[in-house]
């Protein structure tokens, strides 16, 4: 997902009888629903594994803009072009929420910045992939923020007020996203045979990624069961993969296009369809900084950083200049 | 490496006739630039007409250990509710 294997520094489930009086009382509040907000005692696992997950879901936003970012001066036309601009705008504002959510955790919004661009923090394995023709635009609506609205719904309920928030905010606009990505799927699949040949040139590249987002089956992990119990993660990776497959085949079969797995079945048992082995070694290796784009990513964002530093200085600067001049003035 | 700029908590006005209402926070280097980075980041879909900005060092907050004791007094005062009050059903427009 956005945030993928995210860890919790434990080495076992927190369980009630090891639990300082503070410690069960976080608990029972956390079981009975009760919003965690900024200020409020919290264990210091709990703190720390929040600003991983919430940090990595915000890096992921704003790199999720460069890969985007790629065809705003190929955009088809300039209606295309606007949207797609306002796209890349809202993942901007999703990052800044969320950062901002990260921050009331008690750290800086510098630092974490710092994390991305020193590897030191991760972002979702996804956005290290290519964007190689138009339908990429369409695909990564359509699939990325499709698989991200599976994952961010729930998280509108997570235990943390200021992540739930940012969370609702992020839902309401990210439905857009994913619709804008159809329509331009639809357009090149009842277009010319090259430009529905290129939707599912594309279809082929995203498809397993897209899987892949939801991250390795969690259902031994220690990490994801604390983080259910903290209510962090609501559900599993499985099955929120699950969900994702079950509502997106039929809507590739709208399409007219054919999703790459010759393995996938509607299984009329379980009610649900199959789907053939992911290959976790790529994920492993994306994630390690061996994906396709991953040094492009980090070298084009630590640019933009260092190349914005003078305008931030001179912000400061101005401000304070200002500042200065209103305090001669009221003397 | 220049020093991080403060942070600023966002209100938003949403229509008319409303009030102000949190939407978040954000980092500007002075007001007027709080206000215009609001007006991106928070406003992008006609949600507001108005918008505050009020630095976050300047806001005083209740503090979670004292909940009980500010907020549990009223629990017990269930008369100011104007259900507390059964109206015969002949009565009307109270």
């Amino acid at each position: 997902m956005y945030a993928q294997m995210v860890d919790t520094g434990l080495k076992q489930v927190a369980e009630a009888t090891g639990m300082s009086p503070e410690e069960s009382a976080f608990q029972a509040r956390v079981d009975a629903d009760v919003k965690v907000e900024p200020k409020d005692w919290m264990p210091e696992a709990y703190r720390r594994t929040l600003v991983r997950q919430i940090q990595q879901h915000a890096h992921s936003e704003i790199v999720g803009m460069l890969p985007e970012g790629n065809w705003v001066t190929r955009a088809p036309s300039l209606k295309r072009k606007a949207i797609l601009m306002a796209k890349i705008q809202d993942e901007g504002g999703h990052g800044l929420y969320l950062y901002s959510a990260a921050e009331t955790l008690g750290v800086s919004r510098d630092n974490l910045i710092d994390d991305l661009h020193a590897g030191r923090s991760k972002y979702s394995s996804i956005f290290n992939y290519p964007t190689l023709n138009w339908a990429d635009i369409g695909a990564i609506g359509w699939l990325v923020d499709g698989a991200a609205i599976m994952n961010q719904i729930p998280l509108c309920r997570c235990s943390y007020g200021p992540y739930a928030r940012a969370m609702v905010r992020i839902c309401k606009e990210e439905s857009f996203h994913q619709r804008q990505g159809f329509d331009i799927m639809l357009a090149m699949c009842r277009g010319t045979p090259e430009q529905k040949a290129m939707a599912q040139d594309s279809l082929d590249r995203w498809w397993w990624p897209s899987l892949m987002m939801f991250g390795p089956s969690d259902a031994e992990s220690v990490h994801s069961a604390q983080s259910m119990r903290w209510k962090i993660k609501l559900l599993s990776n499985d099955e929120l993969r699950q969900r994702f497959v079950d509502q997106t085949v039929p809507q590739a079969e709208f399409l007219g296009l054919r999703v790459p797995d010759p393995e996938l079945r509607w299984n009329d048992e379980r009610g649900h369809y199959d789907v053939g082995t992911i290959d976790w070694k790529e994920f492993q290796d994306v994630l390690r900084g061996h994906g396709p784009c991953n040094r492009d990513r980090i070298r084009t964002r630590t640019k933009a950083w260092e190349d914005g530093e003078w305008v931030r200085e001179a912000a400061v600067a101005h401000a304070r200049k200002r500042a200065e001049r209103a305090a001669r003035a009221a003397a | 490496m220049t020093s991080e700029w403060p942070l600023w908590e966002v209100f938003i006005r949403s229509q008319h006739g409303l009030a102000h209402k949190h939407a978040g926070s954000l980092h500007a280097p002075d007001a007027e630039m709080a206000v215009r980075n609001a007006r991106d980041v928070y406003t992008r879909r006609n949600e507001g007409v108005s918008i505050w900005v009020v630095r976050s060092s300047d806001v005083v907050a209740s503090s979670p250990g004292d909940r009980e004791a500010l907020f549990d007094p009223a629990q017990s005062k269930v008369y100011r509710h104007p259900t507390f009050f059964p109206m015969p059903d002949e009565v009307k427009h109270i």
